[in-house]
C-alpha cells in the first residue's frame, strides 16, 4: 500500500503522484482536489478526506473507496470500475456514466445519473442508500439507478421531477408511494419478481459493501420506472 | 485594456461564507483559508471579500471604499463627497505589495455621515440619500468607483485569485462576525477591479456563482427605480433587486427569495389556497424580477447572511453547522478545511433560501 499525503497538493501534482504510485494507494488529507484517478484503470484507491469534483471521471476499471463524502460529478463519464462512497455524494453523481458501478451509502444530490447510457455489455449502475435530490435520472438513456431510501421519512426518497426526459434504462425506487409528479413519458409500476431478480445481485453487492442485511430492504415495496415507449418524445417538439 | 461591456469572454466561480450567530468576531484568515481549496473554480480574474462588524470604533459612520484610476478622479470625488458628507477619516486602505496583484488603482476609505441639514432638505431617509449618492459617483465621475458603502462593514476586492486578494488587503488584521468570499471566473466580461465580487450597495453585498439569463429584463425593470447598471455584469443587477425589494419595498428576505427564485406555476397550482394566492401575487407583480438561469448567491447584510440557489439548482451549494458558526460554500472542502468536524452538513433545495441571523440581543 502506497500512502500519499494530499495536504496542500494541487490536483495536477496529486494525480501525477497517484499515477506513479502502483496498484494499491491510500490518499490521506484529501481536500477538494479534482479529477482524482481520471481515466485510470486497474488500481485500488482509498481516500480519506474530501475528494474534489469529478472523482473518478472517465474511470476505466479498478476501485475507488471514499471514507467520507464526495462532492459533485462523481464518476463523470466513467466507463468501468467501481466507486464506493461511505458518506454522501453531491450533484450530478454518475453524470453521463457509460459503464461501471457507483455505490453510495448515504444521500446524493440533484441530477443523479443525468445522461447515463448503456450499450451491449456496457451497463452502468448507481445505487444510492438514502435519498436523492430533484431530477433523478434526467435524460437517462440506459443503465440502472436504484434508490433505497434507507432512513428516509419521505413517501418517495427522491425530489421533484424524477425521470424528466428519461428515454432508456430503468430506475428502481424503494418507496411507500411513487413520486406524484412523474412525467407522462415515464411508466411506473410495482417491481415484479422478474424485475427484482434482475437487481438481486446489485443489492447483494451494495449490502456487502456496507455490511448490511439485504433482507432488511424488503420491508418496503420497490417500484420500477422505465420510459413508456421506445421513442417517448417524438411528438414533444415537432409533430412528425 | 478593454473594460466591462467592451468585450465578451465566453467561458464558473467559487463562493463561501461564515457567520458567528453569537456575534463573535474572527479574523479574515478564516475566509481566506476557506476559499483557497476552491482555487480551480476561478481563473485569477477576480477575488473579493465582504466583512461585517470590522469597524466597531466607527460603527455609526458610513465606510466608503473607493477605487481611483487617477489623481483627477480622486480630487473630483473628494470634492463632491465633502459637499454632502462630514468626513471624519480619509485614509489609504492598507495593502501588502505582492507580485500576484498588479495594476492597482488608488484605494481609499472614508468614514463619513451626510450633513444633517442637507439630508433634511432632501426629504430622503439617510440610506436612500446615501444609495443615490453612490450611484451618482459611480455613473458621473470617470475613474472613481465606490465599491463599498455600508456601516461597520466593508468590501475588499481586486483582480487576482481570492486567497491572494485577501492577503493583499491584509484581511488577517480585520475581525468580523460574518465574512463572505468569492473567486471569479468571468463568463461574459473581462476581469477588472470594480467587476470583482462582492457587489455592494449600502450594507448589502452579493457574491454569485452562475450566469443569469434574465439580466436584461431585470436591468430594464430595475433602472426604472433610479438604479444604474453600469458594469454590464449580472451580479450587479441582483444586488439592486435585493436592495429594492428588501429595503425599499420592505419585503422580508423570504419574500425577496420568493420573487427572485419563484416557484414554478405547476408548483403554485399544487399549493393550498393561501399560498397559491400569495405566490400568484408575487409572480404577477414582480415578474420582471424573477431571476432565471443558474445561480448560487450569498447575500450579506447587517446581522446576517442569506444563501439562495436558482430553483432548478444548476449550481452547487452546501451548508455546514458547528456550534454557533454556520458555513455556506460551493464545495464541502471549503467548509471542512476550516471546520473539519461539523454538527450538520446539508444541501439546500433549489429556490430554498437559507437565512442565518445573529442571535437576538447581540450587539453587532
Amino acid at each position: 500500500m502506497n500512502r500519499i499525503d494530499a495536504n496542500g497538493r494541487d490536483f495536477r501534482a496529486l494525480n501525477e503522484e497517484i499515477r506513479a504510485a502502483g496498484q494499491e494507494i491510500l490518499i490521506e488529507n484529501c481536500m477538494g482536489q479534482r479529477y482524482i484517478a481520471a481515466g485510470m484503470s486497474g488500481v485500488s484507491l482509498t481516500i480519506q478526506g474530501i475528494p474534489g469534483n469529478a472523482l473518478g471521471c472517465y474511470l476505466n476499471g479498478g476501485t475507488i473507496r471514499v471514507h467520507g463524502n464526495a462532492q459533485d460529478q462523481t464518476g463523470d463519464t466513467m466507463n468501468s470500475g467501481t466507486i464506493v462512497v461511505d458518506g454522501s455524494c453531491g450533484d450530478a453523481t454518475g453524470y453521463s456514466m457509460r459503464g461501471g458501478k457507483i455505490l453510495v451509502r448515504g444521500n446524493a444530490g440533484y441530477r443523479v445519473g443525468i445522461h447515463m447510457k448503456a450499450y451491449r455489455e456496457q451497463q452502468p449502475l448507481i445505487v444510492v442508500g438514502g435519498e436523492t435530490g430533484s431530477f433523478l435520472g434526467e435524460y437517462q438513456a440506459g443503465g440502472t439507478i436504484i434508490v433505497l431510501g434507507i432512513g428516509s421519512e419521505k413517501k418517495a426518497p427522491v425530489g421533484n421531477l424524477c425521470g424528466t426526459g428519461m428515454h432508456g434504462g430503468k430506475m428502481f425506487l424503494r418507496a411507500e408511494e411513487l413520486p406524484a409528479d412523474l412525467p407522462p413519458q415515464v411508466a411506473a409500476s410495482k417491481a415484479t419478481e422478474e424485475d427484482m431478480a434482475e437487481i438481486d445481485g446489485y443489492l447483494e453487492e451494495f449490502c456487502a459493501a456496507f455490511s448490511m442485511e439485504k433482507q432488511s430492504l424488503f420491508d418496503r415495496p420497490f417500484y420500477v420506472l422505465r420510459p413508456n415507449s421506445a421513442n417517448p418524445y417524438q411528438n414533444l417538439y415537432t409533430f412528425n | 485594456m478593454q473594460n466591462e461591456g467592451e468585450i465578451r469572454i465566453p467561458s464558473g466561480c467559487a463562493i463561501t461564507g461564515v457567520i458567528s450567530k453569537s456575534g463573535e468576531r474572527f479574523s479574515g484568515e478564516t475566509a481566506i483559508r476557506s476559499i483557497e481549496p476552491m482555487h480551480d473554480r476561478s481563473n485569477g480574474l477576480g477575488g473579493g471579500f465582504a466583512a461585517y462588524g470590522i469597524y466597531p470604533q466607527n460603527r455609526d459612520l458610513y465606510a466608503f471604499h473607493v477605487f481611483y484610476d487617477s489623481a483627477r478622479a480622486k480630487e473630483e470625488c473628494e470634492q463632491v463627497l465633502q459637499t454632502s458628507f462630514d468626513v471624519t477619516v480619509a485614509e489609504k486602505i492598507p495593502t501588502r505589495k505582492m507580485p500576484q496583484i498588479t495594476d492597482e488603482p488608488a484605494i481609499w476609505r472614508y468614514f463619513c455621515l451626510p450633513y444633517e441639514k442637507l439630508l433634511q432638505s432632501t426629504g430622503l431617509d439617510e440610506r436612500e440619500f446615501v444609495s443615490r449618492f453612490v450611484v451618482k459617483i459611480n455613473t458621473q465621475i470617470r475613474g472613481a468607483y465606490v465599491f463599498s458603502s455600508g456601516k461597520n462593514m466593508g468590501v475588499f476586492k481586486a483582480v487576482g485569485f481570492p486567497e491572494d486578494v485577501g492577503r493583499y488587503y491584509r484581511l488577517e488584521d480585520y475581525e468580523g462576525y460574518c465574512w463572505t468570499a468569492h473567486g471569479r471566473y468571468p463568463t461574459n466580461t473581462p476581469g477588472w477591479w470594480g467587476g470583482a465580487h462582492p457587489f455592494n450597495l449600502l450594507d448589502y453585498t452579493v457574491v454569485h456563482n452562475g450566469e443569469i439569463s434574465s439580466y436584461d429584463a431585470n436591468r430594464r425593470f430595475i433602472e426604472m427605480f433610479g438604479y444604474r447598471c453600469t458594469l454590464l455584469t449580472d451580479t450587479e443587477v441582483i444586488t439592486y433587486i435585493i436592495d429594492y425589494l428588501n429595503r425599499r419595498q420592505g419585503m422580508s428576505l423570504e419574500e425577496t427569495a420568493d420573487v427572485i427564485a419563484a416557484p414554478f406555476w405547476s408548483e403554485i397550482d399544487a399549493m393550498d389556497e393561501a399560498d397559491r394566492k400569495k405566490f400568484t401575487y408575487l409572480r404577477n407583480v414582480y415578474s420582471s424580477m424573477l431571476i432565471t438561469g443558474p445561480f448560487s448567491i450569498l447575500l450579506g447584510f447587517t446581522g446576517g447572511m442569506m444563501a439562495l440557489n436558482d430553483r432548478l439548482k444548476l449550481r452547487s451549494m452546501v451548508v455546514g453547522e458547528k456550534g454557533d458558526r454556520v458555513y455556506v460554500a460551493s464545495e464541502e472542502c471549503a467548509i471542512r478545511t476550516v471546520a473539519p468536524e461539523l454538527d450538520r452538513l446539508w444541501s439546500p433545495r433549489g429556490g430554498e433560501p437559507v437565512i442565518i441571523q445573529v442571535n437576538e440581543g447581540v450587539r453587532i
